[in-house]
């Protein structure tokens, strides 16, 4: 896999990436929440020239059963240019891809065939276990010096700390826990990092028994999940910091760092407060020799008749935004925010990043307004825009509607379905439009949930730069 | 030591500095990150004096042993362990990460050393060092060392001069005129190509032998 000239999906810097060509093909994480099928890589046509365009072309069964997956990354990608560890020369190959559930990691060859990656190598639930102490693993990140991988829980039954495990850039073997020093962190969920500035930062979820039933709601209003992200020196793997963003706001998810290496901010979404059921978008920034938070962006909870709530919302007679990922476009003008409860992806212009304007709002789905595909006028949809993907140039958007089996079925107890819509973004005013000949749904993904998006050649949440 | 001697240290030294792995890169990227043509040109200082202490440590050592050992089993020895370490950077994708992007100029220079020493930059010069005549005189006594230990700390400087100015030629274009673009389209491998100069050298070292 070594090349004799640079991979060319690789580019030194956010500015040349958006020149990047539009992805021919994207590939989606689907599950199958009774455990009874496999779950899968599905492989969508995002030619529109294509004739199979918006349509699955591709389908990799995994080896076992119950994986649940969930994210997933590339083995390798534009840091492979960064002048520390320089090695531009592999290729952006292999899907790294974990299973929440089932603690196994897969390894799926997209050569030579794209449209059907090849499963290549599964690891273990215990060799992650006994090599790194980790279990669950979440988030995939293609470091210049190896593979990061966040991971929810502890070894062997223990709920934590999670952390990071690092695999091997060639062998994907697990090479042990990132961490030399966690300081206070046990909770974990995302992980990126500021790369040329040596500043790693980590969000919070909660504990395997805190999320794999569902959400608890003692624990949420008990204030128990994580409310912090936390800063690491990314290259003596030692705390350095944790930000409280404040016990109300529970879930810290979604980690979105600048892109130009120059800056010093990025953007996390808080999934939910428990004072008035509202989400949250706050930017991380420098505060002299430290780091702080500012909330930037608060969206309300639509108040909603209780009849038509799940049990969990009855209560409150209210349906809550639910921000559950956000995406920051690679020049760093767009930010994207689910609302996976309201069913609604908006885009601010976060241009000033400490004063976002909402420049676009698309709703799809949602727990009490179901709003349909403008394709398919008569289905109403169920789950929202959840995880959200951007393409390099930014012209383009897909979301995916299903957030994690267990919570999927709590909030959307009639059944979330499974579609995957792609919306056109008018980069020079702001604006979302929903491509019509782009909604695959229902039956084409064989009665799986989707999940993550990776695009082919790489996308907005997938790469990281040294050059400005 | 000959013309041709010299000429071929300086070409080495020309490679090295042609290595983005070798530190230009590095440069060009804290410059960008400054903004600053002088962070570059101050990055550039420790990355040779890293550089010149890994190549000066093997080319010392060589000198000053062939002034006191039998210089055929230095030679064999000394091909053997490039063709060996030649094909070992062919055949291996592992690349060591030693330390973060914000360093001083002590660590930066610790880092070159280290990436010169990993790459084998010294091992490299084995062939031109091998083939000089050993110093008349003294041979055969250990006093003899320290002195003998001057052509080969020499050949490193000269070496290392070319391998800065080739680096500073490179990293001012990329820096002033290409732009970092550049290295997507003409940053070819290499690492093959170095693993494939450490076989070379060796097989001369070994023949000459």
């Amino acid at each position: 896999m070594t090349r004799w000239t640079p991979d060319p999906t690789f580019y030194p810097s956010p500015r040349e990436a958006v020149t990047a060509p539009a992805e021919k093909l994207a590939y989606v994480a689907a599950f199958d929440r009774t455990a009874s099928r496999p779950d899968a890589i599905v492989v969508l046509d995002t030619d529109p020239d294509s004739p199979d365009y918006g349509s699955v072309v591709g389908w990799t069964d995994l080896p076992h059963l119950g994986d649940e997956l969930h994210h997933f990354g590339w083995n390798a990608c534009s840091s492979a240019l960064c002048p520390t560890a320089p090695h531009p020369h592999v290729e952006r190959r292999y899907l790294i891809v974990p299973g929440l559930r089932s603690s196994r990691i897969h390894v799926l060859d997209t050569q030579p065939d794209p449209r059907q990656p090849q499963v290549i190598k599964v690891i273990g639930p215990e060799e992650l276990a006994k090599r790194a102490g980790y279990s669950r693993p979440h988030t995939v990140h293609c470091g210049p010096d190896g593979i990061y991988l966040s991971a929810l829980g502890g070894a062997d039954g223990a709920e934590g700390p999670g952390g990071i495990a690092i695999l091997d850039h060639t062998t994907f073997e697990v090479r042990g826990a990132w961490e030399a020093d966690r300081g206070p962190q046990f909770l974990a969920y995302d992980v990126w990092w500021h790369l040329t500035q040596d500043v790693l930062v980590t969000s919070e979820w909660g504990t395997p028994s805190m999320i794999e039933d569902g959400i608890i709601g003692e624990l949420l209003l008990g204030r128990r999940y994580g409310h912090a992200i936390h800063f690491w020196d990314l290259a003596k793997r030692r705390h350095v910091q944790r930000v409280d963003l404040g016990d109300q706001y529970q879930m810290p998810l979604e980690l979105r760092p600048a892109h130009d290496p120059t800056k010093s901010y990025g953007f996390v979404g808080v999934v939910i407060s428990v004072e008035d059921l509202s989400a949250s978008i706050w930017l991380w920034h420098r505060d002299g020799d430290a780091w702080a938070v500012t909330k930037v962006i608060d969206i309300p909870a639509e108040p909603a008749d209780p009849a038509d709530l799940p049990d969990l919302l009855k209560p409150f007679g209210a349906v809550p935004p639910l921000v559950t990922d956000i995406d920051l476009s690679v020049d760093d003008r767009f930010l994207y925010v689910s609302c996976w409860g309201t069913g609604e992806l908006r885009q601010y212009d976060v241009s000033d990043p400490l004063h976002p304007v909402q420049t676009g709002s698309v709703h799809l789905g949602g727990i009490v307004r179901r709003t349909a595909h403008p394709s398919a006028p008569d289905e109403a949809l169920a789950g929202g825009p959840q995880m959200v993907e951007v393409s390099r140039d930014g012209r383009r958007v897909y979301v995916s509607n299903s957030l994690y089996g267990a919570w999927d079925d709590q909030f959307y107890p009639d059944g979330v379905g499974a579609w995957l819509a792609k919306l056109d973004v008018d980069v020079d005013a702001g604006g979302l439009t929903p491509d019509e000949r782009f909604f695959p749904h229902g039956d084409e993904f064989r009665g799986l949930r989707v999940h993550q998006t990776r695009l082919q050649g790489g996308d907005a949440s997938s790469d990281s730069y040294c050059f400005p | 030591m000959t013309v041709a001697t010299w000429a071929t240290l300086a070409a080495l030294g020309a490679f090295h500095g042609l290595n983005p792995a070798m530190g230009w890169l590095f440069a060009v990227a804290r410059g960008l990150q400054e903004r600053s043509r002088m962070a570059l040109l101050r990055s550039l200082l420790p990355i040779a004096a890293g550089h010149l202490a890994s190549v000066g440590i093997v080319a010392a050592l060589v000198t000053a042993t062939r002034s006191v050992t039998a210089s055929t089993a230095l030679a064999v020895v000394g091909g053997v362990v490039l063709v060996a370490f030649g094909l070992w950077r062919l055949l291996s994708e592992r690349h060591f990460r030693w330390a973060g992007m914000r360093l001083s100029a002590a660590q930066l220079a610790g880092w070159s050393f280290l990436m010169s020493s990993a790459h084998g930059a010294g091992l490299m010069l084995l062939p031109v060092l091998v083939a000089e005549p050993v110093p008349g005189g003294h041979s055969g006594h250990l006093t003899a060392a320290p002195v003998g230990a001057l052509p080969g700390l020499a050949a490193a400087g000269v070496h290392t001069v070319a391998m800065l100015g080739t680096a500073l030629v490179i990293a001012m274009l990329v820096y002033q005129v290409f732009g970092v673009g550049v290295l997507r389209r003409a940053w070819f491998n290499v690492d093959r190509l170095w693993a494939g100069v450490l076989v070379a050298a060796g097989l001369v070292t070994l023949i000459r032998a």
